[in-house]
This record gives C-alpha cells, sequence and structure tokens, in this order.
C-alpha cells in the first residue's frame, strides 16, 4: 500500500489550478549548467509568478498540486530532479507533458493524476492523505477526490527505485 | 471493443491491455541508435550496467546517418566510440556508407507490420509506413532498452483521418502529405496516434507512405500507421526473405476524432520558412527566387522519389547559379538509381549527387543556407537554423526539381 501524506501547495491562478507550466518555470534554464541534484531545489518554480519565494517556503513532505499539461516544454531531468531534492513527496496534476511523464517515471519520481478534487474549503497548508491503491483523496478522514490509480509500470519502477535499477532485476 | 492498429500492435507485444490512456510494458522487437545519441547511449550503458551485455544483440543495431562520413571530429569520435563498442557486444552496425536508419529497417526487413522499434531518431515513426510502431527517444531511454529489451508506453488515443478525393495528376504523396500537415497543424494530432483511410491511402506505394508516415512527427503526432496493402506486404516479405502478416484496424474500433483532408482538386503544395505547417499552394509564391534546392532525406530520399524530380529534369540544366543536391535515402536506393541510369540524368542536369544518408538534413553535411539564401528542400523540417541560415521551403521532388530548372519556386508543369 502506498499512501501519501503531507502538507498541501495549491498552485493557484484567480482562483484556479495553473495549466501549461512549463519546465522553464519549474525549473528555468539558467540554472541548467548544474548537475548536483542537492542544488536544484533552491531553483524550483523561481520563474513562476506568485510563487518564486516556493522553495524557501517549501518543506520536506509536502504535496505540489497543479492543473493540466504540467510539465510541458523541454526534456529537463531538473524539472523533476529539484521537487525531489526539496523533500516535495509527490506532485498531483490533472495531466502531465509527455516528456515530463517519461523523465518522473524513469527517475522513480511519483507523480499522481488527478481524476476529481472537490476543492470547496481546501486551501494550501492542508493537511491530504493519499491512498494511491484505493485511490482515495482525503482530507481529516474524508474522501475528497480520486487519483488514477498508479500503473504497473510505475509501481515496479518506483518500487526498484528507478528505471536503471529497475532493469538490473530482469 | 475494437482495437485500433496502435492498440493491437501494443497489446500482441504486452501482457496487458492496451486500453488507451494506460501505461504499459511494451516488448521492442528492434533497439536502435545511430550516430546522433549513438555515444550517449554506450556511455549510459557504461554506466549503468557496467560489464553486462545487452538483452539481445541480434535485436540491437546501431545506425549512422546523420553526419556520414563524419565531417567533424566529435561525429567521428562518436561514431568510433559506438563502433568500438558494438564490436565487444557483437552488435550489427550499418555504418556511414549504409543510408538512413529508420529505411535501412524496412529495407532489409528488419522491422515488420505489426512488429516494434525504437532508437534515438525523432523520426523513427516513418515505421509506421509499412504498419509498425516506431518511436524515437532519449539516449537514457534507449539504454534502458538495449538492456531491457522493453519498454513502458502510455497507449495513445487514435484520431481517424479519411482523406476524401483522388489525388490530381501533378500531385504527388508529398502535396497530400503537405496538404494533411496544413490541415491538422500542430494541435489536431498531439500525442495521438493517426490512422488513414480512403482510396489514395490505399493505393499509396510504400515511398508515397513513408513521405506520409515521416511526417507525423511535424504534426505532434506519436505516429501514423498505414495498413500495409498487397504491395506493401510483398516488398516488405522480399526484404524479410519469408512471407509476412498484414495488421489492419478492428472495423468497430474507437477513435478519439475524425478529421477529413480533402483533396478534391489538390494543387502542389509548398511549407513557408519557418513552420512545416505552415503550407499554401505552390502558385501562391512562385515568384520566389531559388538559390538552392535539396532533393532527399527520410521524406523523399526514396528511388521512387528521386527517379520523379529526374523525370522533370531530363534533358534540360540548372539555372546558372542555383546550387542542386541530390542524397538518396540508403546504398540500395543508391545503386539501383546508379544503374537505372537516373542519377546520370540527374548529374548531366548540373546537380551534385552525394553519398547516403541524411545529406541536406543534418548537420551540414552537403552544405548549407548563408544568411537570405533560399532552399527548397523535399525534407521534413524547416525550423529556423535547421539547415543553415536561410530560408527553407518544403516541397515535393518534383517541386524542387523544376525550382532548381526554373530558379524560381515553380510546379513541375511551368517547366518546358
Ligand atoms: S533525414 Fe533528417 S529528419 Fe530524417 S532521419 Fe535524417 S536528420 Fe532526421
Amino acid at each position: 500500500m502506498t499512501v501519501y501524506n503531507g502538507r498541501i501547495w495549491l498552485m493557484l491562478e484567480n482562483n484556479e489550478l495553473i495549466d501549461d507550466i512549463d519546465t522553464d518555470m519549474i525549473y528555468h534554464n539558467k540554472y541548467l549548467a548544474i548537475t548536483d541534484k542537492s542544488q536544484m531545489g533552491q531553483y524550483t518554480f523561481d520563474n513562476l509568478k506568485g510563487y518564486e519565494d516556493f522553495a524557501k517556503k517549501a518543506q520536506p513532505n509536502d504535496i505540489v498540486i497543479v492543473g493540466e499539461n504540467f510539465g510541458s516544454g523541454s526534456s529537463r531531468q531538473q524539472a523533476v530532479d529539484c521537487f525531489d531534492d526539496l523533500g516535495v513527496i509527490c506532485v498531483m496534476a490533472l495531466s502531465y507533458g509527455a516528456i515530463y511523464k517519461r523523465n518522473a517515471i524513469n527517475s522513480g519520481y511519483p507523480i499522481l493524476t488527478i481524476k476529481e478534487l472537490d476543492r470547496s474549503g481546501l486551501q494550501s497548508g492542508d493537511t491530504l492523505n493519499i491512498d494511491t491503491d484505493s485511490g482515495t483523496i482525503e482530507k481529516d478522514g474524508l474522501v475528497i477526490g480520486r487519483v488514477q490509480p498508479l500503473s504497473t509500470v510505475q509501481k515496479d519502477i518506483l518500487a526498484a527505485g528507478n528505471v536503471f535499477e529497475y532493469a538490473k532485476g530482469l | 471493443m475494437g482495437q485500433t492498429m496502435v492498440e493491437k500492435i501494443m497489446q500482441k507485444h504486452s501482457d496487458e491491455d492496451a486500453e488507451p490512456g494506460k501505461i504499459i510494458w511494451i516488448d521492442i522487437d528492434i533497439r536502435s541508435a545511430r550516430d546522433f545519441g549513438g555515444a550517449n547511449v554506450v556511455k549510459n550503458m557504461n554506466t549503468y550496467y557496467p560489464g553486462e551485455k545487452v538483452h539481445d544483440r541480434s535485436k540491437t543495431y546501431f545506425t549512422f546517418d546523420c553526419n556520414v562520413p563524419a565531417n567533424t571530429i566529435a561525429y567521428a569520435n562518436n561514431q568510433h566510440i559506438c563502433r568500438k563498442y558494438a564490436k565487444g557486444e557483437e552488435i550489427k552496425v550499418y555504418d556511414v556508407d549504409a543510408g538512413i536508419g529508420s529505411h535501412v529497417l524496412i529495407e532489409e526487413g528488419l522491422l515488420l507490420p505489426g512488429g516494434t522499434g525504437v532508437g534515438t531518431d525523432s523520426h523513427l515513426n516513418i515505421l509506421g509506413s509499412i504498419g509498425a510502431f516506431g518511436q524515437g527517444m532519449g539516449d537514457q531511454d534507449i539504454a534502458f532498452v538495449f538492456k531491457a529489451g522493453k519498454t513502458w508506453f502510455e497507449v495513445p488515443e487514435t484520431i481517424r483521418i479519411d482523406v476524401d478525393g483522388q489525388l490530381p495528376a501533378d500531385c504527388s504523396a508529398r502535396d497530400l502529405t503537405l496538404k494533411t500537415v496544413g490541415t491538422l497543424g500542430t494541435k489536431t494530432a498531439l500525442g495521438k496516434a493517426q490512422e488513414f483511410f480512403g482510396p489514395t491511402i490505399d493505393s499509396l506505394d510504400l515511398s508515397g507512405r513513408i513521405t506520409l508516415s515521416s511526417m507525423a512527427t511535424e504534426m505532434s503526432a506519436i505516429i501514423a500507421l498505414l495498413q500495409p496493402n498487397e504491395a506493401v506486404l510483398q516488398e516488405c516479405s522480399e526484404a524479410r526473405g519469408s512471407p509476412v502478416e498484414g495488421i489492419a484496424p478492428d472495423p468497430d474500433a474507437t477513435y478519439s476524432a475524425n478529421v477529413t483532408v480533402d483533396i478534391n482538386g489538390l494543387k502542389p503544395q509548398i511549407s513557408r520558412p519557418g513552420k512545416p505547417h505552415d503550407v499554401v499552394d505552390v502558385e501562391t509564391v512562385n515568384d520566389v527566387p531559388v538559390d538552392s534546392v535539396f532533393i532527399g532525406s527520410c521524406t523523399n530520399g526514396r528511388y521512387e522519389d528521386i527517379k520523379a524530380a529526374a523525370m522533370v529534369v531530363k534533358g534540360k540544366k540548372i539555372k546558372p547559379g542555383v546550387f542542386g543536391s541530390v542524397v538518396p535515402a540508403t546504398r540500395k536506393g543508391y545503386i539501383r538509381l546508379m544503374k537505372d541510369g537516373i542519377l546520370e540524368i540527374l548529374v548531366d542536369a548540373g546537380f551534385l549527387v552525394s553519398n547516403p544518408g541524411c545529406g541536406g538534413c543534418a548537420s551540414g553535411q552537403i552544405g548549407m543556407t548563408g544568411e537570405g539564401q533560399v532552399q527548397i528542400s523535399t525534407s521534413n523540417r524547416n525550423y529556423t537554423g535547421k539547415q543553415g541560415a536561410g530560408f527553407t521551403y518544403l516541397a515535393s521532388p518534383e517541386t524542387a526539381a523544376a525550382s532548381a530548372i526554373m530558379g524560381r519556386i515553380a510546379t513541375a508543369e511551368e517547366v518546358v
């Protein structure tokens, strides 16, 4: 059973989850020369309007919630690794860019896809409990939404650590 | 429930149900790396799996085509890194003289209808032309497949594209392709598989099918899959040396959208510089002077394409001041063109004929355009800077050849 329990960030603009956050907004290309993962977290979202100070305020165990087409744009792995470095335990989006999805899954970083979410009464800082087996999103013991169950692929790779570790076991 | 072709292929290569939107493991029949990306695949293998073998060397290939033979030290080094690794691992290399990797896979009968192949080439989805699933990927993804023999895909939704009408006599598969790219743009097919239907599609020969499938990438599609007709199956069987089976979608397959491309009264088409989908009738731009012409690439570098260009220029001369080049896609095609006297016609007309490969499409192999230079190319991409500093229009071999003769953008009908 995989459960993610943490404090949420609702990434909003005009009270809507932000769509089309591209890889330059997540991790700007001016930091691409950085190869040490432990240096990446500090720049997360510093190019996303309204969230420039995200990295300073984020805490280990946080969960990031975003809209459609998250991670569109370039193929940079740093846009996945920066969340891992900050200790953000998972990202939940309505949908992802195709390459971002490949990168996240291959590197064993949990990305979850939201099927439904009742945002009334929900705000950043609340604590949610997400069970990827039952697919439920709970707040204070009440189900307020659902995520897509993890695919076998994603489970296999998460269990191994990353796609390269997974291949060693074959 | 009925399945589309991509669903059927993925189903056949997986233990899981191939439902659109679902991520499943898929066995990969052919794994390849080209000189672009290949050296990094080797590096990844050495980093992540030191001392370990590839999953199945008989299904693993290197194909050099981007920069052949190498004209930069970086490419020469990369090719040599691949060769040394391949030698140690006993992996077959289609070296700098073989031609464009995706074409070689088809021509050698390595990949068959219904099969799966991946490689470090963003146009490997050309394999859709024979009804196979092909996909280009990054060097980490490919290293993983070299080792695992399988990879994961999200099963894409499929769009049904009905091509309405017969291709007029003065138009070719390339005009149909450009019309389709212009109609769909870059958003309609984003992340989806395409299937094409209609009498014109049914009768397209393999080279025309390759042309159409090669531009799925420019429509942001995962792949354009075509149901093989008898002629295609025949060609694949001959390449393989044994009979091969076809593949077709189920009659009750589910499509996420239907699009119609109307080719009634179609006129020769051309993409204007910068955007492959900025497509207009050739006649609307036929006053533009042309400085250089390139005929070749994975889109239009087959025997039939180059022969079609030769028929336009036969007995004529390129306009003085215009540079024309021809690059057959593969060595086998080159030999046939040579034996049939086609290359002679082109050389007589003033074209430079170069050795097989990506040629004018990549890395300045047979020259690039300078600032302000206008080029007509039969390749698939005309993004700024892709083929030099000039302006590149994309058109059919016939239009490209005619433009070389006239010294301005022209259709074959205008050449007298
Ligand atoms: S001809 Fe151009 S598009 Fe085709 S494989 Fe070669 S470089 Fe890529």
